[in-house]
């Protein structure tokens, strides 16, 4: 098989998981918090990639359309928080799992009857059209754009919650609530934006990947699988982790379609099963 | 205020009728296709009140949250199928390679599930069905595919003299209501023995449970494989009633409505799953002429019971019943 082949295609694999590192950090970032399992994450990405079409047929203007999306959907997930979420903060984890599975199967329809059942069109904004050649491998301009800016995110994440007041609260409340509470922190508040965030960078994970992949309602779903493999493999509750794993699970999930297309959607089934076989709370994983 | 305190007589009435939920469940069971808009609907209903009764056992009694239970149905009505449609076997024993096949899912499935616990449970018991789905779909030549097994033979057996057939829609629902007492009672059996006083056990505290000397890990596996077997039951059912599966027997949005049902009836209680899935489907089918976001609909309602009605209906019933000193439990 082509050497450039395959390069490229882990290159592809390398723009997927910059993507799902985006989303994984986000539902990550809940996680260890809130210690809510987001099952509807998926549908904050879905949304952003949503009101993304409609923002672009709106302003014309794929720039700002990043910027004020993920702020959109970062609102709609405040609200979704203090709804929905907060009634149930007392309780077991599996309720929390529960509520958002049935806000996934909500959100779904209503991105079908807002936006219609079929796919959207959505494309590479102009700037970005065409591609570079790399040293003989021929790489679209769009993708090292989508490398870059998330490549970017995660740093610029990283250097949030470990150099910032509020990124220090935020460690805070996810190795010990409680403590945090009686330090006087108002931690009710840093949730609701904790978890606004987490939903506004899946949005931005879905906006970048729009021009990528077909926009559809379902497609939250698939994501959201493939988020929890990589937070599984990865143990929930761990950043880093979590961005790792999503670049080795979209360099699978890549690589594997070039064995047989539709291979991309089970392998990382089995990537799950197999890692927690071995290591039932994940590779990183620090909490239970 | 005047609060309503039952006197002795209603006090005696219930202690019967709600201690011993099959004198609620019979009468119903026999009626119900005559309150449901069209038969078949009722037969839907009870084959999903079995599927979700198995699912109890798993999600209501153990405490284990399975988000891919639709695994075990769909290997039932594969199973099933298959066994029909490309090898003609006789009926009865399409059914019972139907439900070994859901058995056998459950034994696998279980056993490598059961080696995590809580979220990282419920994904992987996920995982497992997407596989299957997943499988279904692209093994067309085999099942086929998004079109789903069609042609199969149809049921048509002599019992006491009368011709028991999918065609003859209300002596077809008695006898899978039949075949539904009969899971009841065998749940209901296993439930009120020490096994059914472990799964207790289990559910509120685990480590305590293992402490008093129950084998949790034995009994959880076999809650699951319980809970399989009666969900493949359900998949035998079902095919034979609608004749035909598709992959989307075997996709979480299934593994949902299962989950739905159980919530919405009440999680942990006998009735539930039967009080559930008529709601859910009787629900589903009037929204369904009204309107096609139906999934919109379910998706609402899950988020009510869990945060406003955990109980379920009859969960709800139960303490209503209870704060007017009716009913107490034995």
């Amino acid at each position: 098989m082509d050497l450039t082949l395959i390069v490229g295609q882990i290159m592809v694999g390398l723009v997927l998981g910059g993507i799902l590192a985006l989303v994984a950090s986000g539902f990550s970032l809940v996680f260890g918090m809130m210690d809510i399992i987001n099952f509807a994450h998926g549908a904050f990405f879905t949304f952003g990639a949503y009101f993304g079409f409609t923002s672009l047929s709106i302003t014309g203007n794929f720039w700002i359309t990043l910027l004020i999306v993920p702020f959109a959907v970062g609102v709609v997930g405040c609200l979704t928080e203090f709804f929905i979420l907060r009634p149930l903060s007392g309780r077991d984890q599996v309720d929390s799992l529960l509520a958002t599975f049935g806000l996934t199967l909500a959100a779904t329809e209503i991105v079908r009857l807002v936006w219609g059942k079929e796919g959207i069109p959505f494309s590479t904004p102009d700037l970005l059209v065409g591609a570079s050649d790399l040293g003989g491998l021929i790489f679209p301009n769009y993708r090292l754009f989508v490398m870059a800016v998330t490549g970017a995110i995660i740093i610029g994440l990283w250097l949030f919650i470990e150099k910032t007041n509020l990124g220090s609260i935020i460690r805070a409340g996810t190795s010990d609530r409680l403590m945090t509470k009686s330090l006087g922190i108002d931690i009710s508040k840093v949730w609701t934006l904790v978890f606004g965030f987490g939903c506004a960078l899946a949005a931005l994970a879905g906006v970048l990947a729009a021009p990528m992949q077909s926009v559809y309602p379902e497609m939250g779903l698939a994501v959201i699988i493939e988020c929890f493999v990589i937070i599984v493999i990865a143990g929930l509750g761990s950043i880093i982790g979590s961005v790792i794993s999503s670049l080795i699970v979209g360099t699978t999930i890549s690589l594997a379609t070039l064995i047989y297309a539709p291979m991309g959607q089970v392998v990382i089934f089995m990537l799950m099963i197999l890692v927690l076989l071995i290591k039932p709370f994940g590779l990183f994983g620090i909490k239970e | 205020m005047n609060k309503y305190i039952a006197g002795k007589l209603e006090k005696r009435v219930s202690a019967v009728l709600l201690n011993r939920p099959v004198y609620i469940l019979l009468p119903f069971l026999i009626i119900l296709p005559f309150l449901t808009p069209y038969v078949s609907l009722a037969t839907q209903i009870i084959i999903y009140a079995i599927f979700a009764s198995g699912f109890n056992i798993l999600f209501g009694y153990t405490g284990l949250i399975s988000f891919g239970h639709a695994a075990y149905f769909g290997l039932g009505a594969y199973g099933a199928g298959l066994a029909l449609y490309h090898f003609s076997a006789p009926q009865w024993m399409a059914f019972f390679i139907g439900i070994t096949l859901a058995t056998s899912g459950g034994v696998v499935f279980g056993y490598i599930s059961l080696r995590t616990r809580g979220a990282y449970f419920a994904l992987i018991t996920l995982a497992f069905s997407q596989i299957l789905y997943f499988i279904a779909f692209t093994a067309y030549k085999v099942t086929g595919g998004d079109d789903g097994l069609r042609n199969i033979p149809i049921l048509d057996f002599k019992i006491f003299g009368l011709h028991v057939t999918p065609l003859k829609p209300l002596l077809f629902y008695y006898f899978i209501v039949l075949i539904a007492v009969l899971c009841v009672l065998i749940i209901w059996r296993l439930l009120n023995s020490p096994f059914g006083r472990s799964l207790t056990a289990i559910k509120e505290n685990e480590s305590r449970a293992l402490s008093c000397g129950i084998n949790v890990k034995g009994v959880k596996l076999f809650s699951f494989v319980l809970s399989s077997f009666f969900s493949g039951v359900a998949g035998a059912l079902i095919l034979m009633f609608q004749l035909f599966v598709h992959p989307e027997s075997l996709h979480w949005v299934t593994s949902g409505d299962v989950v739905v049902i159980t919530l919405l009836g009440g999680r942990g209680t006998f009735l539930g799953p039967f009080l559930g899935a008529g709601v859910y489907l009787i629900l589903r089918d009037w929204v369904s002429t009204v309107t096609e976001s139906w999934q919109l609909i379910v998706g609402i309602l899950f988020i009510l019971c869990v945060i406003y009605f955990p109980g379920g209906i009859w969960g709800s019933i139960s303490v209503f019943l209870t704060r007017t000193g009716l009913y107490r439990e034995d």
